[in-house]
């Protein structure tokens, strides 16, 4: 752009000749990249060149403060020997454990049931003004309240087990918030609760997508609704499926005030993510490299997942 | 295009730095005593300032707790902003004096005369390399017991002098169909009541050895397994949804008379005092069974900063105050502790308060005053925090047998230094 309007201003001499017009051309010509320069130099600094520096800290012996002298890959080591640590387990193979389980479980069950729901909702029924946002607003309070809710909902001594016993079912016992076998479940529930209407709004906004036309064509060939579903439908949601995907990957890694919130770490730390860990290794147990070498694994390990995903997805169609 | 972005990336971001001029008369002052009683009590500290013509700054904290300053404090002093003083814990005072940020108070520590009568055991924490860098406001003593006496007199108790006193009370306690022990199932309360059962089990030299000097034939002797026994055996007393459960929610409990006794830092006190109960008539305090003569402490230092010399007066007279018998004792009132100096009058304190003050004294003159683990005043904090996640995994069963928590306790201990 910028070198189009530079040859045009050469090709036009009388530009040269009267100063103001020039300058004021050029600051037209400066102005978006002016305005966009502070976004663009924050996200250069405050994510890759951070991301920079993480990597660079890893290496190192930093404490409480960051020390600048390579030491070499000591806080992988131990991370690397953590990992095998499970009887008892260790902090870090807790947190990459509960990783595993969330992330599968989130992700999976957000899918399903916000596909299910979008399904459900796009059969022309009445009332999907009111019902639609009814799904949609969880999504619009923060982790923190989603798990405060949720924790007084889920305690034995307050919310659904104390209330059922109240009505006289006193044999109903759910106290897997306690539990230090369950509590990462209790963790999924709530996210899934909080983001699946979100993913039923993408999957709702595909299926508007998709063109009657063919749906009519398939119904015409004797498809049933299963088989138009199954054949048709969830295969051109496949970009849907994507974003989704996306969006709920990030969610999840990112996922550390739930945690926090709905669970305050869980008994004996069981609830812990691998955000957490990285969290009370950098800021309270001044173990700055073993926390900065935990979040470069993070960061690898969606690297690992995302890049080739993306690839595979972005290259097959070419438009 | 790229350079052209690059220059005006430059452009916008000069306009960015401004001029910061200092003001002398002013404290900057880096805490997180906002809660009713903690901010009343730093009141106090603000008048005597306002008396002599120093205004009182805050700096704003975004998050309640400590952590959140702490790592406000960290952003502060790398951009090289330091405040004129920080509320902080132990070992972060030495960590930052290492890293050369702290100032320098000896000439007024000496006129003031606070190498005597500040306890040795302080000193450790607020003088570094022979200089004075921190303050210290009040110190808090962990080993005690908190008791609702309405509940004790209906079981019948008495104060329990041994550990197996203790049990036989929670038995009767159990009978009577109270909760015996009122415990939040959080690492550092669970770490917090252990410091006690450490001391009780192996007494004041076991347990300097293994939970300050973190010898480790100490750390993994059967002394330590018979603590973690002792432990096993105090949590078959709490109800089973204590897991998770806040400090104060616990303190609650035994407020209300649904629970007996909670083992926690004398700052529990203040939670009584907010519900107008006495000590003597409401609650009582014991000390933890078998610590009497002991003191596990834990204390709230003003870390002071190198600030730049036109606001080193403001400083001086911070500190001055802060370490003033007047404050020290109004304040300390407040909070439930005790004053950081043991020639503070003790007229103006209920009985827990002046049973506090005179162990204090008595430990300190007996050298049987020490760092508590769990507060972070044993150990560093990543000691100290590999220390919580064993005492927690053993009372939440990950850790399954005390040999097994010993052999845990010194890896993890190994792990961490």
């Amino acid at each position: 752009m910028s070198t189009v309007a530079e040859t045009q201003i050469k090709l036009t001499p009388e530009h040269d000749a009267r100063p103001g017009a020039s300058v004021r051309s050029r600051l037209q010509d400066l102005l978006p990249k002016i305005v966009l320069a502070p976004s663009f130099a924050a996200t250069i600094v405050f994510v890759y060149g951070f991301i920079l520096w993480t990597i660079y800290l890893s290496f190192t012996n930093s404490k409480t403060f960051p020390s600048y002298a390579i030491t070499g890959p000591r806080a992988y080591q131990r991370l690397w020997r953590w990992t095998f640590e499970s009887d008892p387990p260790s902090s870090w193979y807790t947190s990459i454990t509960n990783m595993g389980i969330f992330g599968f479980l989130y992700i999976l069950i957000c899918l399903a049931l916000g596909l299910f729901l979008a399904i459900l909702l796009d059969q022309k029924i009445r009332g999907e003004g009111v019902l639609r946002p009814i799904y949609l607003y969880p999504m619009a309070l923060s982790f923190i309240v989603t798990g405060v809710a949720w924790k007084w909902f889920l305690d034995p001594g307050l919310g659904l087990e104390q209330t059922l016993h109240q009505w006289g079912w006193t044999s109903f016992h759910f106290d897997w918030i306690k539990n230090k076998d369950f509590v990462i479940y209790t963790v999924v529930i709530a996210g899934v609760w909080q983001a699946s209407g979100f993913i039923m709004a993408m999957f709702l906004a595909g299926l508007r997508g998709i063109d009657g036309e063919i749906m009519k064509a398939a119904q015409i060939d004797g498809a049933s609704t299963f088989q138009l579903y199954r054949r048709i439908v969830i295969p051109l949601l496949r970009p849907v499926f994507l974003s989704a995907f996306i969006v709920l990957a990030h969610l999840a890694i990112k996922s550390y005030d739930l945690v926090v919130a709905l669970t305050s770490g869980g008994p004996g730390g069981s609830a812990w993510l691998p955000s957490n860990f990285m969290y009370e290794f950098t800021f309270k147990r001044n173990e700055m490299a073993v926390g900065s070498a935990s979040a470069v694994i993070m960061l690898m390990t969606l690297t690992a997942i995302i890049v080739p995903y993306l690839y595979s997805e972005l290259r097959e169609k070419p438009r | 295009m790229l350079r052209k972005l690059l220059i005006g990336t430059a452009l916008a971001t000069s306009f960015a730095f401004s001029a910061h001029a200092a003001d002398v008369k002013e404290v900057q002052m880096l805490h997180w005593w906002t809660s009713g009683g903690e901010a009343a009590a730093l009141n106090v500290l603000k008048q005597d300032l306002a008396k002599e013509g120093y205004a009182w700054k805050d700096v704003p904290v975004a998050g309640g707790g400590g952590d959140a300053a702490m790592t406000a404090l960290k952003a502060m002093v790398a951009a090289g902003n330091y405040p004129t003083a920080s509320q902080m814990l132990g070992y972060t005072v030495l960590d930052y004096a290492a890293a050369g940020v702290m100032g320098d108070l000896t000439e007024t520590a000496k006129k003031e005369g606070w190498d005597k009568s500040v306890p040795a055991a302080l000193q450790k924490f607020s003088v570094y390399d022979g200089k004075w860098v921190a303050a210290p406001v009040n110190v808090h003593s962990v080993n005690w017991l908190w008791i609702n006496k309405a509940v004790m007199d209906k079981i019948g108790g008495t104060e329990p002098k041994t550990f197996d006193d203790f049990v036989a009370l929670l038995d009767k306690a159990k009978a009577a169909g109270v909760i015996p022990l009122a415990l939040g199932g959080q690492n550092w309360q669970e770490a917090t009541m252990f410091d006690s059962v450490v001391l009780s089990t192996g007494g004041p030299e076991f347990y300097k050895k293994a939970m300050n000097d973190l010898d480790e034939e100490s750390l993994k002797s059967d002394t330590m397994k018979k603590s973690f026994d002792n432990l096993a055996k105090l949590v078959k007393y709490v109800d089973p949804n204590f897991s998770g459960r806040d400090w104060n929610l616990a303190t609650a409990m035994v407020i209300k008379g649904d629970a007996l006794v909670q083992v926690m830092g004398d700052w529990a006190k203040g939670e009584f005092h907010a519900a107008n109960k006495t000590p003597g008539t409401d609650f009582l305090c014991y000390r933890f069974p078998g610590t009497d003569g002991s003191v596990v402490y834990n204390s709230d230092m003003f870390g002071m900063f190198n600030v730049p010399d036109d606001r080193k007066a403001a400083q001086v007279a911070l500190a001055t105050a802060t370490l003033s018998k007047s404050f020290q004792s109004a304040f300390n009132v407040v909070k439930g502790s005790v004053p950081a100096r043991t020639d503070v009058p003790d007229t103006d304190f209920d009985a827990c308060g002046k049973k506090g003050i005179a162990d204090l004294k008595k430990a300190n003159e007996g050298g049987t005053l020490f760092g508590s683990l769990a507060q972070g005043y044993g150990a560093p904090p990543a000691v100290a925090n590999a220390y919580k996640d064993v005492v927690s995994k053993f009372v939440h069963g990950q850790i399954k047998t005390s040999d097994e928590a010993v052999t845990e306790l010194v890896k993890a201990i190994d792990d961490a230094k």
